[in-house]
Formats: C-alpha cells, structure tokens, sequence
C-alpha cells in the first residue's frame, strides 16, 4: 500500500458526496469515484497535486460523465447532464454520515453491508476487498453491485439506523489481517470517522473497544500464528498509547450516563488493559461489568465469557456454578469448562474437555491451541500416575 | 502441470501405523507436527507447487430437497456414515510420481513419539479443462 493511500482514500466519502449533490446517481457516481481513486493511485506516484480533493472530483466527475453517456446513447437521456457541472453544494458532515446509512441498508446481507461500507465510505477497491475476504474479485463484484442496485432502488432518503453502522464496522474489526489490507486499521478509521459525525455515546463505546483490543494485538499471536491467551501475553508489548486513548474515551462515553453494549465491552477491555500484570486484573469489577452488559445483551456467549470472570474473582467452583446456566451449545463452552475444572484439580476431566474444545474449535488457531494444552495435562498425569507406581496409562 | 487433490480423512481410511490420538501427545510432539505442517505448505510455496489448504470441522448435515414450497430436510451428522473429510490441500505438479511423493512425504508427519504417523492420505487427480486442441 502506497504513502498517499489511505490520506487519499479520506477523500472518499466527500468526493461521492460532491457528485451525489450534483445530482449523480449513487451507483453510478460510487463507480465514478472508484474510477478516479484507481487513476489517481497509478497517475499521482509520490507526490499528491496541489488539490487532491479537487483533482478527484474532476476526475470522479469526467467518469460520471462518460459513463452516463454510453448509458445514455441507449436510454437517449444525454441532455440531462451538461459538461459543465452544476455548482452544489459543499458536502457536509452529514453527508458523510448519510454514506455509511446507505451502504448499511436494513434489508442488505451484512456481507453486502460490509463490502459497500469498505468502497464507498472507506475507498478500498473491489480487488483490496475480495483479496481481504478470500473470495474472487469478480464475486465481490457481484456482491457491492447487488447492493448497490439495492440503494438505487430504495433512495437516499430512508432514516439511517447507528445501530446496523456499528455492527458492520465491527464485523470488519473482528475480521483482521489478510490480504494487503488491514480491516481491523480500517474498521477504526471508520469508526473515528463516525465518533465525530454522531454524537451516540455507543459509537465512542465501539471505538474505545476496538482500540483497546488493537493495543494488545501484537503479544495475541506468536510469529508461527499460534494463539497466546490474555493470562500469557507479554504486557510489554501492548501499546500504551492506544490504551491510554481507548480508556479516555471509554471513560468519557460512560460518563455520559447513557450505558449500552458497546460501552460495557469496553469498560471490561479497560480493565484488563489497565492491569500492568495478570495478578492485578480486577474480576470483581469485571463481572460487575459483565451483570451490566448482560442487560443489553443477554447472550449465552456473554454469560460464558462472564463464568469466566466469576472463576477469577470468587474461584473455580463459583465460575463452574455460573457455567451450568449457560447455553449447551455455545461455541467454546467445553474450552471455558476445561479451564475451570483444571483451576479447581479436576485434571483428568480438565484433559478430556480440552480434547472434546479441540475437536470443537471453529478455527486451526484454537485447535492447535487446545490440543496442546489437552496434551500438556494428559503429560503431568501420566508423569504423576508413573510417579506413584502406576502405570495404568490412559 | 496438473493438479492433484491431497485428502485427510477424520474416518475412512486405513488406520494409520502410529494410531494415537493427538490430545495423547507429549507437548513437544504436538509442537513438531504443528511445525511440520506449516513448514511443509510452505515450500510448496516456494517451489511453486501450492495451491490451496483448508481444514473442516468434524461437524456436518446432511440435506436434500424435499419438494415444491417445503425447506430442504436437515439429518445428520450420522455416526455410522464411512468417510468423513478432515481437510485437503491442492497442488499444482509436474507429473502423477511428484503428487505421489508429496503425499508420502507429508504422510510422514511426526505424531506420538516423534515417530512419523505413517497416516493413509488420498490423492485423487482433478479432471482437466477441455482440450484446447482437438
């Protein structure tokens, strides 16, 4: 990825906005813009012109132009747009936020959702986006025009709904690293972008989260792709400053009295990333965090990851307690399980359910990573079974 | 160049001669495998002979089609079905004998002991593109 690449993908949401206001279609104009973007990534090399913004918009608006033309040599509706471009009016702050409303429809797929927020809002092209989900370029293609007929045929008038924004820039941030994109640096610029446009303290909760999880990704993962768990991260490498950011913001949304999912998250990941060591973690605010969290968002994934918490602050067999009311079913329950029985001496039955959490895992990562640590109790029992004489094996 | 598919069975095929379960594995010997693995894909990458690996879950349905205007019927998964897919890899090879010697050496991965699993992969060849002489 170029110097200027991202400056220049900033423009974005304010040069489709410029052609929109003059009366562009948005497919169109969002094909339009994206023509320009690739011309000026080929055409601009190190050095930006004098008026980047206004360099894409000519461009942008030429491309409009053309390709209106040749739709118009068979609609025969040449005259509605002359060479010369209306003036309109400058693009506001809400015309931006208007952007991440239509790419964020109510009745899109989120996929489409999240492939239309990456073009139009976030300026990445259609091989960038295929490249960082693993699909081919022509059926992410396919995806960002089916939703862009979407948005044509619904208009652009339709009330913007916060909520659905925030859950497909999170769906970008979980989905990380690949390709020569980094989705999860996206999704926050994204996000920062709409801290400023919308005054929702949740929006200001979903950045303070995704920052405060950002800061610990390098001590997430050792070289080889292996997982490193939250207990044996190296805190040296956690980036304070990104903490120091996520915790302000954090503490300024909560401030607000205006509590709500996002923010609870982020108070939990405050408070992990708060501790200098994993002694120091305070779970008893945790799982108040978590009794909070639970009344805006009663999932069985939040109840486990609370059993968790309750472990660490009244012990292995509160957390067991807690465990037994949450959902069979849930992904990950045998690993949390594992856990808990190990803290409390059960290892045998520790060593089985880290087997059963390994079979289970939904990725490579958490296989491998529940594998060793099966294999690493079925060791120390048969270690400590031959050390009494017994070798009755496994 | 043709292509060849490496298949890794969960059940179904041939017991391997080094049968343990993984998670029965001293720590190290999971490490070596794991290591082996990643450092196996990646020099067929470097001799340009990787195409794509992908691992799947044990977890699975069956499902058909059951009629005009009715949701398709879910089942499964069934204990008693033969052959269950744990994952593959795809290679793009000179000849039949380098698919063949891929597979043999990556059936030599490590397992219990450090001794290779000797497990029982299958290749299959992938058909072709039409001819584009006739």
């Amino acid at each position: 990825m170029s110097v200027h690449e991202v400056e220049l993908r900033e423009l974005v949401p304010r040069v489709l906005s410029v052609l929109v206001r003059r009366g562009a279609d948005f497919a169109t104009a969002e094909d339009a813009v994206q023509e320009a973007l690739i011309r000026a990534l080929s055409a601009w090399g190190d050095e930006l012109p004098a008026d980047p913004t206004g360099w894409l918009i000519t461009v942008a608006w030429r491309a409009f132009l053309d390709m209106t033309r040749s739709d118009a040599a068979r609609r025969d509706r040449e005259l509605r747009f002359d060479t010369e471009p209306p003036a309109g009016a400058i693009p506001s702050a809400d015309d931006t936020l208007r952007l991440y409303f239509l790419c964020t429809h109510p009745d899109m797929p989120l996929t489409s959702a999240v492939a239309l927020t990456l073009r139009a809002v976030g300026g990445l092209t259609t091989r960038q986006i295929a490249r960082a989900y693993l699909v081919p370029e022509r059926t992410m293609a396919q995806r960002i025009s089916r939703a862009k007929r979407m948005v044509s045929r619904d208009g652009v008038d339709r009330p913007g709904d916060v909520r659905t924004v925030m859950r497909v820039l999170y769906l970008v941030f979980n989905e990380g690293y690949s390709g020569d994109v980094d989705l999860a640096a996206e999704a926050i610029r994204l996000t920062r972008q709409l801290a400023v446009l919308v005054a929702d303290p949740e929006v200001h909760g979903l950045l303070a989260l995704m920052l405060l999880h950002h800061a610990r990704r390098r001590s997430r993962t050792r070289p080889d792709g292996s997982i490193v768990p939250l207990a044996d991260q190296d805190r040296s490498q956690w980036d304070t400053a990104l903490i120091a950011e996520g915790i302000d913001i954090a503490q300024a949304a909560l401030a607000r009295d205006q509590l709500g999912e996002y923010q609870a998250q982020a108070a939990i990941a405050a408070l992990h990333a708060d501790a200098p060591r994993v002694e120091e973690t305070d779970w008893v605010q945790i799982v108040e965090w978590y009794d909070e969290l639970l009344r805006f968002a009663d999932t069985p994934i939040v109840r486990l990851n609370r059993a968790v918490a309750v472990g660490e602050a009244d012990g292995a067999l509160a957390g067991l307690a807690a465990l037994a009311e949450v959902d069979q079913h849930v992904p990950r329950r045998d690993a949390v399980a594992a856990y808990l029985h190990e803290k409390n001496g059960d290892l045998e039955l520790a060593a089985r359910l880290y087997a059963n959490a390994a079979r289970n895992a939904p990725n490579l990562a958490e296989r491998d990573h529940q594998t060793r640590q099966a294999a690493r109790l079925n060791q120390h029992l048969q270690h400590h079974n031959s050390s009494f004489g017994r070798r009755d094996g496994k | 160049m043709a292509k060849y598919l490496l298949l890794k069975h969960y059940r179904g095929a041939p017991t391997p001669v080094n049968d343990v379960a993984m998670d029965q594995w001293r720590p190290d010997e999971v490490e070596a495998h794991i290591r082996f693995m990643n450092d196996f894909a990646a020099r067929l990458e470097g001799s340009g002979e990787f195409i794509d690996s992908q691992a799947l879950s044990p977890d699975g349905a069956w499902v058909r089609y059951d009629g005009e205007g009715r949701p398709p019927v879910t089942d499964g998964p069934f204990a008693e079905t033969k052959d269950l897919i744990a994952g593959w890899m795809v290679i793009d090879v000179d000849r039949y004998e380098r698919a063949i010697e891929l597979a043999g050496e990556l059936s030599a991965a490590p397992g219990a002991g450090g001794e290779p699993i000797h497990e029982w992969l299958e290749v299959r060849p992938f058909l072709t593109a039409s001819p584009t002489v006739t």
